[in-house]
């Protein structure tokens, strides 16, 4: 059972990551190496001053792009072990997993640890402000196992309510809220955050649906035997 | 024969739900070490990757 769930796990993970390695280098690392250019003081936009919207960028960078990519498939297959875990979980007590369902358990991982975490702490541009890290962090984990959580009551749940405390669980991390900084310093025109947040969470979406379909694929054929 | 069955029951519960925890601890690792750890080289590496996923990064 273990080495199934490793096995689906770490092929789904590893192609998940090289997808959202590939797409942050197209789509999101230009708009970071254009923030990093605010954060480090080469282009001010406050005042009156225009800053450039289309300055030169550094190219690619194997060392940079290529610990990015490691870190994309570690981070992914890390997500799909415990993505396929669950659906071993569940397909032991009689659920049915295949790629079309194991795209819906994918897109209900990239709500729990990206979607929802997002929608009270939006991912960061470098030279945003920012308040103590351990906070965050704390925060960070709460909201995403209580939207796991949430996600499972409402994919597995039977009656009103269970449905009610996953509507619960879903507005606790955000009424309680995300942990703000007590004075807005981020150097990055509004512009280029917003893209950055808007890109992160399309990126996150993507390698998420791989993860969870490739996730469902490889454990049914794993099981096709059994 | 009930104490037994229940020993039986039990030790088969453990072996149904322990590779899953298994998955799912060393999971957790994985993301702990790769998202949330602040080592300086570890902090580094992982830069533009925390900043992609929305990780608390700084």
């Amino acid at each position: 059972m273990f080495s199934r769930i490793v096995t689906s796990a770490l092929l789904a993970g590893f192609c998940a990551g090289l997808l959202a390695a590939l797409l942050q280098l197209m789509f999101l690392q230009p708009v970071l190496l254009h923030a990093e250019l605010f954060e480090t003081g080469k282009l001010v936009h406050f005042g009156g001053q225009l800053a450039d919207a289309h300055p030169d960028l550094p190219g690619f960078d194997l060392m940079r792009d290529g610990l990015s990519a490691l870190f994309w498939t570690l981070l992914q297959v890390g997500y799909a072990l415990i993505l396929v875990a669950c659906m071993a979980f569940a397909a032991e007590r009689g659920v049915v997993i295949d790629a079309r369902r194991g795209l819906l358990w994918g897109l209900a991982g990239f709500i729990a640890v990206q979607f929802a975490p997002a929608f009270s702490l939006p991912p960061e541009v470098p030279g945003a402000a920012y308040v103590d890290l351990t906070a965050r962090q704390v925060w960070w984990w709460g909201t995403a196992i209580a939207t796991a959580v949430a996600m499972a009551l409402i994919a597995f749940g039977t009656g009103a309510g269970m449905w009610g405390a996953a509507v619960v669980l879903l507005l606790a991390p955000h009424l309680i809220g995300a942990p703000q900084p007590e004075a807005f310093a981020g150097s990055v025109p509004p512009e280029l955050a917003s893209m950055f947040a808007a890109r992160a969470l399309g990126v996150g979406l993507a390698s998420w649906a791989l993860t969870g379909l490739l996730g469902g694929y490889f454990w049914q054929r794993e099981n096709a035997g059994s | 024969m009930t104490a037994q069955v229940k020993t039986a029951a039990k030790s088969t519960a453990r072996s149904t739900v322990m590779p899953f925890l298994a998955a799912m601890v060393l999971g957790l690792g994985i993301i702990t070490i790769a998202g949330h750890v602040q080592a300086s080289a570890l902090h580094d590496a992982a830069h533009d990757v925390r900043h992609a996923t929305g990780f608390p990064c700084h």
